[in-house]
């Protein structure tokens, strides 16, 4: 099963991860910046089951790391979603560069 | 080459491909699509790792709870048929150098690093996971999934104080 070496499946969680970090810089819509936010916390999570499964596939640490994380990131999404619902209500817009409120 | 090589760079594939999409288009609904078969792969990948549990749980989640939720905010704040506004093209050309800086980087080491890979399987069955999560022993995880409970039940309070709507001042 283990035809293809760890590093490759780590290739690919860091190239998720710097597709995250490229949308995160570039995008300047919040709810665009959530996905890219997503996009991280996901190849994070590969990685965790990654080493899970290569190096310690005797214990079940990764896996419950990774579950974890899914259900913290369900929270952060949801709590993000209801501020970015509010700024629109009182913005009318959601670009990063409007929410600056809190420096006046 | 046997079936799970390919089968492990297909899926690599399709969700690399469907991530820049996600983060390169300019159609907003578009973005939120092509994130949606991006998490579609990530599970197809904990699937290729035989945690079944695990590749449910995201789809469930990530599939059938994060994206819906980015789908509605965006159905409720944009004008999803226009496109945005196209970045800039220096800041473009900058967090296209640090990301590709970045992974080379950490792709330099990956190159270079030597893990001593263990050949034995997991016991990655709902039955198995159960039994830890609720395990009140030494390495059991009762007391994360407890915190992780009043957690969500804090975000949920947070989002509803958050959300709802101020009362109408009196003229």
């Amino acid at each position: 099963m283990n035809a293809i070496p760890l590093t490759h499946v780590l290739m690919v969680s860091t190239a998720l991860f710097f597709i995250g970090v490229y949308g995160f810089f570039t995008r300047r819509n919040l709810i665009t910046m959530l996905m890219s936010i997503e996009l991280i916390l996901n190849s994070v999570n590969i990685n965790f089951v990654a080493f899970n499964k290569y190096l310690y596939p005797e214990q079940m640490e990764g896996l419950f790391f990774s579950l974890f994380t899914i259900a913290i990131a369900a929270a952060e999404a949801a709590v993000a979603i209801a501020i970015i619902i509010n700024l629109y209500r009182t913005h009318s817009s959601i670009d990063v560069e409007d929410a600056d409120e809190l420096k006046l | 080459m046997d079936s799970s090589v390919i089968s492990f760079y297909a899926i690599s594939a399709f969700l690399l491909t469907f991530g820049v999409m996600a983060v390169t288009t300019r159609k907003i609904f578009r973005a939120a699509i092509w994130l949606l078969f991006s998490l579609i792969g990530i599970a197809a990948l904990y699937f290729w790792m035989d945690f079944q549990f695990l590749a449910a749980v995201q789809i469930i989640v990530y599939i059938g709870g994060i994206v819906v939720l980015i789908i509605f905010s965006i159905f409720l704040t944009q004008m999803s048929g226009k496109d945005m506004p196209q970045a800039l093209t220096s800041r473009k050309l900058i967090a296209l150098a640090l990301s590709l800086g970045g992974f080379a980087f950490i792709a330099h080491f990956l190159a270079h690093a030597n893990y001593h890979e263990s050949s034995g399987l997991v016991d990655a069955s709902m039955p198995a996971i159960g039994r830890k999560l609720l395990s009140v022993e030494t390495g059991g995880y009762a007391l994360p999934f407890e915190l992780i409970s009043v957690l969500l039940l804090a975000s949920m309070i947070g989002c509803i104080v958050i959300a709802l709507k101020k009362a109408q001042e009196k003229p």
